[in-house]
C-alpha cells in the first residue's frame, strides 16, 4: 500500500492516503455497528431473551436505528458544566480510538502506516483515550460522573502497565516493534502462533536445553495471552471491570450527563476500542491473518481470516459481559498491581533471559 | 516581583492545606438510583470510596396505609396489605386475617388453612427469587434476574388462576380464602415444583461459586447477635447469622406444625450467607408446597357462619335472609369485639406483624403494621459504615427491602 501511495506522487499520494483512511474508518464503523448488534444478541441469548429483533431481519439494522435516534436527539449540556471541555471530551475519546487503527495491518500488505514502532505508537495513543473520560467526568460538574472519572483514570493507568509488559514479552520473542513482522513471525501454522508457541517449541527441536527453554517461553506466552485478554477487558471498561460506568453504584459513571450525539461518541469510541483490542489479540497471539495450517499471502483472504478472528474474540468479550458480576474498586486495583504486574514483570525477565542466552528469535 | 507572587501563593496553598476546610464528599444515592430498589434515598458521606455515613431518607412511597385502615371496614382493609410488600402480597394479608380471626374467634376451615400455607410459600419463593437475583444484579451480574423471572412469572400465573389478579390478590379473607381453587391448579403447581428445583440449581451455577460474586459478598455487612437484638432483626437477617429463628417453627400458625421442613441457617451473617439461606429456603418452600398439595383435604374454604363469610350465590336466589347477609357484609361489614391483639407471620422478609386495636365497631380503631424491612433498613448506617461504596449496593440487595412496606 505504501508503494502505491509513493508511486502516485506527493499530491495524489496524499489524497489516496486520505481516501484509504476513510475506507478504513467506514469499515471499522460498519464492523462496530454489527458487532454492537452481535453483542446484544449474545447477551440476550444468555439471558433467554430475543434481543433486538424489529429493525431489519433478526434486528440486524438495530445499530443504525439507534444511530439515527442519537443524532436526532437534542444535546443537553448541564448548566453547571464547562461547555467547551464537556463537548471536547467525547470527541477525544472517539478520535484516539480511531487513531490507533492507523498502524494496524489488516491483511498482508494492507496497512495505512507501516511504522517500525507501531506498538509504541499504539501504546502512546491509546493512553490518551483516558483523557476523554476524565475530562468528560470532570466537566460535567456532577458527583457521579466525577467519581466515575476518578475510577476510570486509576483503572486505565493500572492496566496499561500490565498490557505494556505483555506486549514487551511478545516483542522480545519476535524481535520487532512492527505489527506486520509480528504476524509474519507466526505464519507457519497454529503451533507457531504466539498463544500456542509451546507446541511449536517441541516440534522445532534443537538442543534439549533450548527446546526446554523455548517450551517454557511458549507457556509464558500462553499465560500472557490470557493476561492480555483480561487487561483488555479492563482497558476497555467491559464487565467485570466496568467500574467507571457501574450501573448499581454510579448509575452510568462519567456518561451520566451525556445525551444524544455526545453520548453516541463515547459509546462509539468504546466499541471501536473493543474491536481494536480484539484485533490486537488476534495479531499478537493468534497469528493475525494466517490460517491455522499455514501462511496466507492473498490480502483478501487474509483480511477475511483476521475478521473472523476479531469476531471470535469479540464473542468471548460478549460472553464475559453476560456472565460475570463486577469487581469492587479495591479488588480491581489489587489484581492490577499485586497480581498482574509482578507476574508480567517476572515473565518479561524470563523471556528476556531466553532471548539473551539463546539469541535471536524463538 | 514575580517571585513574591509565587511565594505568596505557595504559602497560601500551605495554609489552605492546614485548614480543616477539607471535607468529605456527600452524594445522594437515589431516589432515582438503579440500585435503590424503588425509592430509597441515601445521603452518603464518602471519604474517597469509603462510606463514612449512611443516612437513609424514607417516606417517598408513604400512602398512609395505617390511617386509611381506620376508615375502612375490615373486609375493605385487606387489599391494602397487598400493597405493602408487593413482592409477596398474600403473606401480608395473612397477618391481618390472623389478627381479625384471633379477636373474633372464627375457625378457619382446614382446606383453607392448607391453601393459605400453600400460597404463603409461593409468596416466599416469589420474594426470594426476586431478591436473590437482584442481589446478583446489585453486584453487577445482569443475567440471573432474567433467569429468575421465568419461574416467577409462572408463579404469578398461579396467583392469577387462584384469585384473578397477578399481584394484588386480596385472596385471604378473615375466616379463610375468598374462593376455592380451580380443579387443575393443584396438579399444575405440583408439576411446577421439580423443574423449579432444577432452575434453582441453574441460577446457583451462575453465582454461588462465582469468585467475583463471593469476593463481593463474603464478609460484607456482617450481622452479629447484638446487632440482631439491638435493631430488631427478623427473618433471614437472623437466620443468616446462624440463629434458627422462624415463626413457622417457634409458634406455628395454620398447619405449619404438620409440615416437615428445615430452617436453613447461615454461619457468618454476611451478605453471602444470607444469599445462601434464601436459596435454601426456596427449596424448603417447595417441600412445604408439595406436602400441602399431597395432604390437601376437601371441604369448604370459608366458615359457614354468614356473619363473616358471604352466603353462596345459589342460596341468595332463594333465601331472603342470605341476601340480607350478603348486603350487610359488603356494606356495613362485620363487627369485631373490642380488644387488642398482635398477630404475626413469618413473611419472606422477616416477622410481619399486625397490632390490631378494635373498639367493637365494624372498623379497626388502630392498626399498627410491623414491617420487617423497616427494621432492617434503619440498621444500614450501622452495617454499612466504613464499607466501600460498592458494598452499599450489595448490602441493600441483601437487606431485602421493598418500599411498599417500609414507607407504608
Amino acid at each position: 500500500m505504501k508503494a502505491l501511495i509513493d508511486a502516485l506522487g506527493p499530491l495524489w499520494g496524499s489524497l489516496a492516503g486520505i481516501g484509504l483512511s476513510l475506507v478504513y474508518m467506514v469499515v471499522v464503523l460498519l464492523t462496530v455497528a454489527f458487532i454492537l448488534w452481535f453483542d446484544r444478541k449474545v447477551w440476550a441469548a444468555v439471558q433467554m431473551r430475543k434481543g433486538p429483533n424489529m429493525v431489519g431481519p433478526v434486528g440486524i439494522l438495530q445499530s443504525f436505528a439507534d444511530f439515527i435516534k442519537f443524532v436526532l436527539k437534542e444535546i443537553v449540556v448541564p448548566s453547571g458544566a464547562n461547555k467547551t471541555i464537556f463537548v471536547i471530551a467525547p470527541i477525544i475519546t472517539v478520535v484516539t480510538s480511531f487513531l490507533t487503527w492507523a498502524v494496524l495491518p489488516v491483511a498482508p500488505g494492507w496497512v495505512l502506516s507501516d511504522m517500525n514502532v507501531g506498538i509504541l505508537y499504539i501504546l502512546a495513543v491509546s493512553s490518551l483515550g483516558v483523557y476523554g473520560i476524565i475530562m468528560g467526568g470532570w466537566a460535567s460538574n456532577s458527583k457521579y460522573p466525577f467519581l466515575g472519572a476518578l475510577r476510570s483514570a486509576a483503572q486505565m493507568v493500572s492496566y496499561e502497565v500490565s498490557i505494556g509488559f505483555v506486549i514487551v514479552c511478545v516483542l522480545l520473542v519476535v524481535g520487532s516493534l512492527n505489527l506486520t513482522d509480528i504476524v509474519n513471525h507466526q505464519k507457519a501454522g497454529i503451533w507457531d502462533w504466539n498463544a500456542f508457541a509451546f507446541i511449536g517449541a517441541l516440534m522445532h527441536g534443537g538442543s534439549p536445553a533450548k527446546m526446554g527453554m523455548a517450551f517454557v517461553v511458549g507457556l509464558i506466552l500462553f499465560a500472557m495471552s490470557v493476561v492480555f485478554f483480561i487487561s483488555a477487558l479492563a482497558e476497555t471498561n467491559r464487565p467485570p471491570f466496568d467500574l467507571p460506568e457501574a450501573e448499581s453504584e454510579l448509575v452510568a459513571g462519567y456518561q451520566v450527563e451525556y445525551s444524544a450525539t455526545l453520548y453516541l461518541l463515547f459509546m462509539m469510541g468504546e466499541y471501536v476500542n473493543i474491536v481494536f483490542m480484539c484485533a490486537m489479540i488476534s495479531i499478537l497471539f493468534l497469528g493475525g491473518w494466517n490460517l491455522p495450517w499455514g501462511e496466507v499471502t492473498n490480502p483478501f483472504l487474509g483480511f477475511l481470516v483476521l475478521y473472523v478472528k476479531i469476531w471470535a474474540m469479540f464473542f468471548m468479550f460478549a460472553m464475559v459481559k453476560a456472565i460475570v458480576p463486577r469487581y469492587r474498586y479495591d479488588q480491581l486495583m489489587r489484581i492490577g498491581w499485586k497480581i498482574f504486574l509482578p507476574t508480567t514483570l517476572v515473565c518479561v525477565a524470563i523471556v528476556g533471559a531466553y532471548v539473551a542466552f539463546f539469541g535471536g528469535n524463538a | 516581583m514575580s517571585s513574591e507572587i509565587i511565594d505568596k501563593t505557595f504559602d497560601e496553598a500551605i495554609e489552605a492545606a492546614k485548614e480543616p476546610g477539607k471535607r468529605n464528599f456527600n452524594i445522594n444515592f437515589g431516589p432515582q438510583h438503579p440500585a435503590a430498589h424503588g425509592v430509597l434515598r441515601l445521603v452518603l458521606e464518602l471519604d474517597g470510596e469509603v462510606v463514612e455515613r449512611v443516612d437513609p431518607h424514607i417516606g417517598l412511597l408513604h400512602r398512609g396505609t395505617e390511617k386509611l385502615l381506620e376508615y375502612k371496614t375490615y373486609l375493605q382493609g385487606t387489599p391494602y396489605f397487598d400493597r405493602l410488600d408487593y413482592v409477596a402480597p398474600m403473606n401480608q394479608e395473612h397477618a391481618f386475617c390472623l389478627a381479625i380471626e384471633k379477636l373474633t374467634g372464627i375457625e378457619v376451615p382446614r382446606r383453607a388453612q392448607f391453601i393459605r400455607v400453600l400460597f404463603s410459600e409461593i409468596g416466599r419463593i416469589l420474594n426470594h427469587l426476586l431478591n436473590v437475583t437482584t442481589q446478583a444484579m446489585d453486584v453487577g451480574a445482569l443475567t440471573p434476574p432474567l433467569w429468575g423471572f421465568e419461574p416467577r412469572e409462572q408463579l404469578m400465573i398461579f396467583y392469577e388462576r387462584a384469585c384473578g389478579a397477578r399481584m394484588h390478590a386480596n385472596y385471604f379473607r378473615p375466616g379463610g380464602v375468598h374462593q376455592d381453587l380451580p380443579e387443575q391448579l393443584l396438579q399444575d403447581i405440583y408439576d411446577w415444583c421439580d423443574p423449579f428445583l432444577v432452575a434453582c440449581d441453574e441460577i446457583e451455577t451462575l453465582i454461588t461459586d462465582n469468585r467475583i460474586f463471593k469476593q463481593r459478598n463474603v464478609d460484607i455487612g456482617v450481622v452479629d447477635t447484638q446487632t440482631i437484638l439491638d435493631w430488631g432483626f427478623t427473618g433471614v437477617m437472623v437466620r443468616g447469622s446462624g440463629i434458627p429463628w422462624d415463626l413457622r417453627k417457634s409458634q406455628p400458625y395454620e398447619v405449619y406444625d404438620e409440615m416437615d421442613f428445615e430452617v436453613p441457617v447461615g454461619k457468618n451473617g454476611d451478605c453471602y450467607d444470607r444469599y445462601l439461606c434464601r436459596m435454601d429456603e426456596m427449596r424448603e418452600s417447595v417441600k412445604i408446597m408439595k406436602q400441602c398439595i399431597e395432604k390437601m383435604p376437601q371441604g369448604p374454604v370459608l366458615p359457614e357462619n354468614s356473619k363473616f363469610a358471604p352466603p353462596r350465590r345459589a342460596e341468595m336466589k332463594q333465601s331472603m335472609e342470605a341476601l340480607i347477609h350478603h348486603f350487610k357484609l359488603y356494606t356495613e361489614g362485620f363487627k369485631v369485639p373490642a380488644g387488642e391483639v398482635y398477630a404475626a407471620v413469618e413473611a419472606p422478609k422477616g416477622e410481619f406483624g399486625v397490632y390490631l386495636v378494635a373498639d367493637g365497631t365494624n372498623r379497626p380503631y388502630k392498626v399498627k403494621i410491623r414491617a420487617p424491612g423497616f427494621a432492617h433498613l434503619q440498621a444500614l448506617e450501622h452495617l454499612g459504615r466504613h464499607h466501600l461504596l460498592a458494598d452499599i449496593s450489595a448490602l441493600i440487595g441483601s437487606l431485602d427491602i421493598v418500599f411498599g412496606e417500609v414507607d407504608r
